[in-house]
This record gives structure tokens, C-alpha cells and sequence, in this order.
């Protein structure tokens, strides 16, 4: 018999890069302030990479001041598996093995959730930097969970005003077929009803996620002779939508509202076949003249050569809030965080805002504004920025819809 | 909604647009299914070609066109994609594949996911993260009308795409010395290597073939598509469904069934929300599992899909699996040690606080793999859709404690009486089933049961699921829910031992290794099947009950292929052959995922570069791996 591989030697190298890499790392002296980050890097890397570099250079700002009363932060990030189960386990092991000071991250909602009820259960202070569910501040909302970026209801409101003037009667609605697609589209067809009665919606497709095919979509949607459409696609499923659209002609004189599509991540690989003429919410960085997003770009553009996608903006406001909180609380017990918490004010890239205490979510806004194309690019034309408090419900109906809270 | 004049139009419109759609469908499948009828591997890493065409195509489009003109430059890109992923499946059939045709089957399986999980990871590497348009297809960018619609000119020149790669594997088939001896293979593969054909020259070329085909299907939708990092999964189900749904082999069965898949898509799509009586039902959400409802109908009254012929039974090119042996005394006692051992993890806490948490997951996948096992190894039966028991289990002991309130341990049960009222019924369907048709009926059911429970918000809380499903005291801290699931799971893996070596273990192993014979001893071999089948789901549904309470929450992601995947993967890496393999396997994959993960960005690469580096030290797994070991220290003078 010949043996191709000595065994006896693979084995002992396995057993050796295991015990290698299973080995408890030793604990570092406890005067770092120590930020456990997890996110789903390797399954939505478009929209994280970015993110992970916002968050360094606040943390590089942070500790180039001096820290937070002399501690400095150190963040110690994971990947979270891109599911619920893997990142409670991720969760666990910052807190138990890294001792972190508080939990901060997650991009999808359901993995949003499942560490906000983790955090919520084990008494951790949390910071949802990305999920877009209405139910981490709602329905689902706990007392150590606290999110910053604008939900899905307010994504959706921010749009209203426009969808309201553009007096259309005949919608049709196209939503990627899971909850952050399915509460848009309920949300709008809500609010839509309350401002314009008499308005009819004519479609409603719900595509599987990431896999739309969009031939019979766009089909569908034009043989219903909608005069407006609400689009919550985005990602791969948006450029086929559009690039769709244009293949058949259809939908010419249709009065497109679209969420989240003005966002570079999304935005950017259309290159010139971005649809102008949509409205949309997004993060056009290069027509800002907030003072802050113009020391963020500045800082930005000179440190990684590039400029700055809104996960850039949502990773730098995550540490800068954790910094401000730690800072006004003047401790990381999570009870004395969470108190600091409600009611922080924060100077984030699009200027100050607030983490409310009614619901625990940032008022950080989002600009809406015109597709267009320049320069073989999509563009937003006139982007005006949208503060969160304006569209969200008062501090007195949330308290209806936040039952589990406390 | 009225039927009228206008409804017929838009129905017969979309059915021309479900054609286009069904070529695309058809391309990936066709491949799929000659390299499986030929060599018998279910290639994980299809989707992954197909992936690899579409990026090349996206790549060499504009560079290709800056030197011959964008018209020449577009189709020379598809080419040279087309052929560059040929040469890459060559490529990968002679490195890596070649080499462990004599391992048990599905270790091909386990090989081409570590693939799957390799390429993925290269693709981001070389590409990067953002998404990547290509441009349009020159000479067919606009639209011709038909019905008093646009129908773009793509559409149809993709339409007429896939009937003429129908047509050309057809001629090749039927006509060359090459497609003969295709033929030939996917009947009797030994009687083709008996009369002096190079086999793996044969194989090789196969493979190539297949590979290319996926990558022509990838590079063609340049056009309509923009290159993206998770289309490799997502056509990976679509091409498997359509080729089961065809019958395996079968290149005439895979257009039909993409055709059917395709026209059923459109015309949900097309119909939209219909309305009932008072009840309106939106059709457009139905395509999230159209093709798995007909990939369960098509194989519980056509067991071998539509032009599918029964598999010709394959011996096994390896040797033949060995007959089990009860643990002797020392081992009995080790074991015993070592559950002490693990019963006294939790006091380490103070030093290793986060052993109970790796520790309890590793549990929960040992039960998950055992179960799996139990129907794998001494069942035969291939399940590539467990994961549904572990979600029923999951859901179950989660409604259970959330909805009813019920205590924990309740919970639990109600959750493995629901995970066994499943396993009852899609058992007795799939256990009529074989070998593939078998595995693929399994993944069916997961899938109806993931789609239910990701559509149904009222009860199950849709794609984010249930939460605050924590345990009651005593269980409600780590060391006290670690301690239970312990418990359970060795009274589990108990049980199995006494069940395998029981008569019903022994029947059941008779009805693995010749149905026939167990069959003419008086065995009712449906019947074993189908009990193995009830008792694994059962038991799968504790470990999905433990998981429940372990994480304080649950979602379809539990019931999704790629946990059914990880069950595989966890009883293929420890060794299906021996019933320590699944522990073994299992607890190995937990411990790399967890640390893989930590290690690097690039983690996916990195596990599958490890279960790749088992595959071919260890084909066998790592219990195969350990009994040569023994077996050869045993020989030694």
C-alpha cells in the first residue's frame, strides 16, 4: 500500500494550529474602555466595509484626544455569522471571554433582535447601529437597547411629503418578500391612505430577496397601469428592476418613490443607468454643507483615500455615541448607561441629534432628494436633509407600542 | 379580478417572458446534470461556476471591447468566460476530485462545498464587495413589440438560447463518439472502465462540460444582472430543483422542468394579489418556494422526477462499510469519564467563562448530527433537509413557552411532539423515495416548512422569528441550561446505541445493505425506514427545542438549507461510517467556526481550505481517519 500523505505528521500539525488557535487569549489590564462590535461582515461586505472603517477613525479621533477620561477605547470586532444563533454565541463570548464594556453592531434585523433580547435578558448594554425594524424600539424594545439609525418607519415617513404632492391615484408597491420589506410597505400604504383617501393600489409584488426576476415583475407592474410606484428593492434586485424598466420602456410617466436608493452603496454600481426623476432617501456626500459632514469628509478622504458611503456615516456616529454616553454616565455600568442614554445629545456627521427616551431611537435623519445623473454617475439633485424627530410618532403613542419595555 | 381580453394578453405576454426566464434556469441545471449523471456528484460548487462566468464576463466585457470593438468585444467576453470556467471545473476534477472518488459517496458533496465556500471567498477577494454591472448586449438592447407590449430583444434571444444549447447537447449526445460514451457512463460506469475507456480522462471532460455550461448560463445574464456575491447559493437551489424535478441525467427532463418552474413563477407573478370570497391572497409572495412545492409534488407521484429513469444501483467504488462493533469495556469507562469530566465544566467558569456557552452549542450540534446519523449511516437514507425537524423542534418548544407560557421543560416537549408529528408525516412520503430523489424530497419539505414559517408573521414572527424564549429557573443561567441539554443529550445518544444495535438497528441496517433481502426475511422495509425516519426527526427536534432556549430566540434561519448543509457537513467531516463520527464532526465544526471566525475576514475561505485538507488526508472522515490509525498501530511489529 502507499501512503501519499504521512498522517501521523498532518495530524499532529492540525492539532497544533487548533490548540493554537483555541487558547484563551490573556485578558488585558481593565483600563481600556473595551467596545465589543459584531456584525455581519462577510455576508453584506458592500455595505460594512466602509462601516468598519468609520468606526476606526472615530476611535483613532477619540483616542488621539486623550480617550474618555483618560481611558482610551478599544474596539474588539467580530463577525457575527450573518444569523441569529451564531451572533448570540458571538455576543456571549465579548461578554464573557473579552469582558467588554458594552455591545455595539448587527446589520440584519432578525440578528438585530436576537442580540437586543440577549442584551435585554443578560442586563448588557446594547447599541443597534444598522437594523432598520421597527420592532428593536417597539414592539420588541428592552431597556439595554438602544438604536441608532433611522427605522423603517421613518425611512418611509421622510418620503411622505413628496408622495403625498405628487397627487398620484393609482399605486403599485414592489418589496423585497421578508419583514423589512413587507413593514415598508404596509407603513407607507398607511400613511399614504391617511393623507389621500381616495388613492387605490393596483399592485403589489413581494420578491424573494436577492433573487427577484424582474422580466415578469416589471410586466406585471406596467399591465396594472399604475401612475406612481413605491419601490423598497434594493441591492442586486434593484439594478435588474431598473435596468429592466428601461429594456421594456415601461412605466415612463409612472412617479417612482424608492427607499434607501440614494444610498452610494446601492446607488453606485448603476453608474449611468441610475433612474432619474426618482425620489428617494439616501446620503448624497457630496452635496452637504453641514459643517460637521464637512470635518467628517475631510477627515475621512485623508485617512482612507476614498469617500465615505453612509455605512462610513453609521459606523463614525456609533463610537462617537458610545464615547458621548460613556462620557455623560461617567462609568460603563450598564445601568448608568442606559440612564445617560436617554436623552444623550450626540454631534454626529449630519449634525446634532438626540437618543429619545420614550423609545430609545436617534433622531439622526437622512436626506431625501431627486435622482439624476452626472458625469456618467447617479446623483441625488437637491438633497435636503430630514431630521428623525420630525417624522416619528410623539413620545405618547410610542409608549403604547413599546409593551415589553422595562 | 375579472377574467377579460386584457387579463388572457397579459397572461400569454408573461408566459413568453417565463420562456427567458426558464433558459437561464435551464443553462445552470444542465450542467448539474450531466456531471451527476456521470460521476454521480452532487456538485455544490455549481452555483459557484455559474458565478465565476458572470464575474469574468463582467471583467473582460470592457477590456475585450476596447480592443475589438464592444459588438465582438460583448460575445468574445461570453466566450472566454464560458470556456475559462471549463478549463477551471478541468481544473478542479483532476486536483482535487480525482483523488477521492474512492472515498464514500457524498464525500464528493463535502469536497465541492469546501469549493463552494473557497470560491466565494476568492470572488471577494479578486472583485471586491460592491456589485458590478455589466454592460447591455449590443444589437439587442431595445425592445420589439408583441400583444401591445415591449418584449425586450434579449428576452428573446435568450428564449431561443437555451432550446439551441438543448439542441447542441443533444447532437453531442446522441451523435458523437464522446456523447455515447456519456451515455454510456451514466448507465453503467463500471462496464465502461471494463472495456478500456480512460475513465478519468472521461470524467475530466464531463466535468469540464458541465462547468462550462454553468459559467455560458452565468456569463449570458451579464445583461440582465449586475455580478453579486450571493447569486452562487441562490441559483444553487433553483438548479437542483430543476434537475430532480427532470429526472438526474436527464438534459431533456431539465428543460421541461426549468420551463414549468419558470411559467408557474410568471404566472403567480403575473396574477398578483387574487382575491377569494373575502380572503386576498397576494400570488408574488408564492415564488419564494413555487419551484420547492413543485420539486414535492412532482417526486411524491413521479419518485424519479419527470423523465428520470431509477437509478441504476451503483456499487460502492470503495470498500465496503464494515460492519459496527459495540464499545468494549475500556471504552465504556473512558466514556463515562469523560461525561464526568464534561459535567464538571461548568465550575471552571470562573477561569473559562465562555466553555458552558461553546459548550452548549457544541451539544446542540452533536444532537442535530447524531440524529442525522441515525438515518444517514445505519438508515442509508441521505437527508439534505433535516434542518426542518431542528426548526419544528425550535418553533414548537418556542410558541410553546411564549404563546402558551408554558415551563420550560414542556416546552421542550411540545416542541419534539411537533418536531415528530413532521418527521411522521414528510417521512412517509420520502422513505418510498432512493439515494438522491430521497435527499431531494427532504430538502423539499425544508423548504415548505422554512417558507411557512418565514411567511407566516402572525404566529411565527416571519423572517425575524420569535423572541424572549428564555428558560425558567433552574435553567435560565449558563451552567444550568449546559447541565440539562448534557443530560439529554447523552440519554440521546444512549438511545441510539441501544437502538442501533437492537433488532430494529439490525433490520434497519439489513434494509440499507439490500432491501431486497430484508425484504424476503420477512422485514418490512417501508415501515423500519419510516420509524428511523420519525425517531431521527424526533430527536433532531430536541436539539432545535435546546437551541431555542440557548439563543432566547429563534428564526427561519434555523430551518434554512444552509443549517441542513451544516448537518452534512458536521456527519461527512467526523465519518459516516462510524457512530462517533457525528460527534466527532460535529463538535469539530463548532470549535473551527468559532475560531475560524474570530481568525481572519476571510473565515469561509479558511474552513473550507480545513474540511477540504480532512477531505483528502482523511477521506472517511475523521472516525475513518482514527480507526486506520489504530487498525495500522495494530499491525505494526
Amino acid at each position: 500500500m502507499r501512503h501519499p500523505y504521512p498522517l501521523r505528521t498532518v495530524f499532529a500539525g492540525v492539532v497544533l494550529m487548533l490548540a493554537a488557535m483555541g487558547a484563551a487569549r490573556p485578558s488585558q489590564a481593565a483600563d481600556p474602555i473595551r467596545i465589543g462590535e459584531l456584525n455581519s461582515y462577510k455576508s453584506q461586505p458592500a455595505f460594512l466595509g466602509p462601516y468598519r472603517q468609520g468606526m476606526q477613525l472615530a476611535v483613532d479621533e477619540i483616542n488621539a484626544a486623550g480617550g474618555i477620561d483618560g481611558r482610551p477605547l478599544e474596539l474588539i470586532s467580530r463577525d457575527d455569522g450573518g444569523n441569529p444563533g451564531d451572533a448570540v454565541r458571538v455576543a456571549e463570548e465579548l461578554v464573557t471571554r473579552e469582558r467588554v464594556d458594552v455591545l455595539a453592531g448587527t446589520f440584519l434585523s432578525h440578528v438585530g433582535l436576537a442580540v437586543a433580547g440577549y442584551a435585554g435578558k443578560r442586563k448588557v448594554f446594547f447599541l443597534a447601529a444598522e437594523p432598520l425594524t421597527d420592532k428593536i424600539t417597539w414592539s420588541d424594545g428592552n431597556r439595554y437597547t438602544f438604536r441608532l439609525r433611522a427605522s423603517t418607519y421613518m425611512q418611509v415617513a421622510m418620503l411622505m411629503p413628496e408622495a403625498v404632492a405628487a397627487k398620484r391615484k393609482r399605486w403599485a408597491l414592489v418589496y423585497p418578500n421578508y419583514e423589512y420589506g413587507q413593514s415598508a410597505a404596509e407603513t407607507f400604504k398607511k400613511l399614504l391612505k391617511q393623507a389621500q383617501p381616495d388613492v387605490e393600489f393596483v399592485a403589489e409584488q413581494a420578491t424573494p430577496l436577492g433573487k427577484l426576476d424582474a422580466g415578469p415583475v416589471v410586466q406585471a407592474i406596467a399591465d396594472a397601469r399604475p401612475d406612481a410606484v413605491f419601490n423598497v428593492l434594493f441591492g442586486p434586485d434593484l439594478a435588474r428592476f431598473v435596468r429592466e424598466i428601461d429594456n421594456r420602456g415601461a412605466l415612463k410617466d409612472a412617479f417612482v418613490v424608492s427607499l434607501l436608493s440614494g444610498e452610494p452603496e446601492y446607488l453606485d454600481p448603476l453608474k449611468g443607468e441610475a433612474p432619474a426623476g426618482w425620489v428617494v432617501t439616501g446620503y448624497p456626500w457630496y452635496a452637504i454643507d453641514i459643517p460637521a459632514h464637512k470635518a467628517f469628509l475631510d477627515a475621512y478622504r485623508k485617512a482612507y483615500d476614498d469617500y465615505p458611503r453612509l455605512g462610513s456615516v453609521v459606523g463614525y456616529a456609533t463610537i462617537k455615541s458610545l464615547a458621548a454616553g460613556i462620557a455623560k454616565a461617567g462609568s460603563t455600568d450598564p445601568e448608568k448607561l442606559v440612564e445617560a442614554f436617554e436623552g444623550l445629545e450626540v454631534v454626529g456627521p449630519f449634525g446634532p441629534f438626540t437618543y429619545r427616551a420614550s423609545d430609545h431611537q436617534a433622531t439622526m435623519g437622512a436626506f431625501v432628494g431627486t435622482l439624476g445623473v452626472k458625469d456618467g454617475g447617479g446623483v441625488m439633485l437637491d438633497p435636503k436633509y430630514v431630521d428623525g424627530l420630525s417624522v416619528l410618532p410623539s413620545d405618547a403613542e410610542v409608549k403604547a407600542l413599546r409593551p415589553a419595555s422595562d | 379580478m375579472t377574467f377579460d381580453s386584457s387579463l388572457l394578453q397579459s397572461l400569454l405576454f408573461q408566459s413568453v417572458n417565463g420562456f427567458a426566464s426558464a433558459s437561464g434556469l435551464f443553462l445552470v441545471a444542465a450542467g448539474l446534470s450531466i456531471i451527476f449523471g456521470v460521476t454521480r456528484i452532487v456538485n455544490m460548487a455549481h452555483g459557484s461556476f455559474y458565478m465565476l462566468g458572470l464575474y469574468g464576463a463582467v471583467t473582460l466585457a470592457p477590456r475585450l471591447g476596447a480592443v475589438l470593438g464592444p459588438d465582438l468585444g460583448y460575445w468574445a467576453a461570453v466566450a472566454c468566460a464560458a470556456l475559462g470556467v471549463a478549463v477551471l471545473g478541468a481544473l478542479v476534477e483532476v486536483v482535487l476530485l480525482r483523488r477521492i472518488y474512492g472515498a464514500p459517496e457524498l464525500y464528493q458533496l463535502l469536497a465541492t462545498f469546501a469549493l463552494l465556500l473557497v470560491i466565494s471567498d476568492a470572488v471577494l477577494w479578486l472583485w471586491g464587495p460592491e456589485d458590478i454591472l455589466g454592460p447591455r448586449a449590443p444589437g439587442l438592447s431595445g425592445a420589439v413589440e408583441l400583444l401591445g407590449r415591449n418584449l425586450p430583444r434579449y428576452d428573446v434571444f435568450l428564449a431561443l438560447a437555451g432550446p439551441a444549447v438543448l439542441a447542441g447537447l443533444h447532437l453531442l449526445l446522441a451523435r458523437s463518439r464522446f456523447g455515447r460514451l456519456i451515455r454510456a457512463a451514466t448507465q453503467d460506469r463500471e462496464m465502461v472502465a471494463a472495456l478500456g475507456i480512460n475513465e478519468a480522462l472521461l470524467f475530466t471532460a464531463v466535468f469540464a462540460l458541465g462547468a462550462g455550461i454553468a459559467g455560458l448560463g452565468g456569463a449570458l445574464q451579464m445583461a440582465r444582472e449586475p455580478a453579486n456575491l450571493a447569486i452562487d447559493l441562490s441559483v444553487l437551489g433553483d438548479a437542483f430543483v430543476v434537475v430532480v424535478v427532470g429526472g438526474m441525467g436527464s438534459i431533456r427532463g431539465a428543460y421541461v422542468a426549468a420551463v414549468l418552474v419558470a411559467q408557474v413563477k410568471a404566472l403567480c407573478i403575473a396574477l398578483g394579489t387574487v382575491e377569494i370570497g373575502a380572503l386576498a391572497f397576494n400570488l408574488s409572495r408564492l415564488t419564494l418556494v413555487a419551484e420547492f412545492l413543485i420539486m414535492a409534488l412532482v417526486l411524491v407521484v413521479r419518485p424519479h422526477g419527470l423523465f428520470g429513469r431509477p437509478q441504476a444501483a451503483i456499487p460502492h467504488r470503495g470498500t465496503s462499510e464494515a460492519p459496527l462493533r459495540p464499545l468494549g469495556r475500556p471504552a465504556r469507562l473512558a466514556l463515562l469519564a469523560g461525561l464526568a469530566l464534561l459535567a464538571l465544566l461548568p465550575l471552571a467558569e470562573g477561569t473559562f467563562p465562555y466553555a458552558p456557552v461553546l459548550a452548549l452549542d457544541m451539544l446542540i450540534a452533536v444532537l442535530f448530527a447524531a440524529s442525522l446519523h441515525f438515518i444517514m449511516g445505519p438508515g442509508g437514507m441521505d437527508s439534505f433537509g433535516h434542518a426542518a425537524y431542528f426548526g419544528l423542534g425550535a418553533y414548537g418548544a418556542a410558541l410553546a413557552a411564549t404563546a402558551l407560557g408554558a415551563p420550560t421543560p414542556v416546552a421542550l416537549l411540545a416542541g419534539i411532539g411537533v418536531a415528530a408529528a413532521g418527521a411522521v408525516l414528510f417521512g412517509w412520503f420520502c422513505v418510498r423515495l432512493e439515494g438522491v430523489y430521497l435527499a431531494m424530497l427532504t430538502l423539499a419539505f425544508a423548504q415548505i416548512v422554512w417558507s411557512v414559517a418565514f411567511q407566516w408573521e402572525e404566529v411565527t414572527g416571519g423572517s425575524n422569528g420569535l423572541f424572549g424564549v428564555w428558560p425558567d429557573w433552574p435553567f435560565d443561567s449558563r451552567a444550568g441550561l449546559y447541565l440539562a441539554a448534557l443530560v439529554l443529550v447523552a440519554l440521546a445518544l444512549l438511545a441510539i446505541r441501544r437502538m442501533v444495535f437492537a433488532p430494529f438497528g439490525l433490520a434497519l441496517r439489513a434494509c440499507r445493505d439490500s432491501s431486497l433481502r430484508a425484504e424476503a426475511l420477512g422485514i418490512p422495509v417501508a415501515r423500519v425506514r419510516w420509524l428511523a425516519f420519525a425517531l431521527a426527526g424526533t430527536m433532531c427536534g430536541a436539539a432545535g427545542g435546546l437551541y431555542a432556549f440557548a439563543k432566547g430566540s429563534i428564526s427561519p434561519e434555523a430551518i434554512s438549507v444552509s443549517r441542513s448543509i451544516d448537518g452534512l457537513v458536521m456527519v461527512l467531516l467526523g465519518g459516516v461510517e462510524s457512530l462517533a463520527g457525528p460527534v466527532l464532526g460535529a463538535t469539530t465544526l463548532t470549535f473551527l467556526k468559532d475560531n475560524v471566525m474570530r481568525e481572519t475576514d476571510y473565515w469561509r475561505a479558511l474552513l473550507g481550505a480545513l474540511i477540504l485538507a480532512v477531505v483528502l488526508v482523511a477521506p472517511g472522515g475523521i472516525a475513518g481517519a482514527l480507526r486506520r490509525l489504530r487498525f495500522r498501530a495494530g499491525r505494526a511489529p
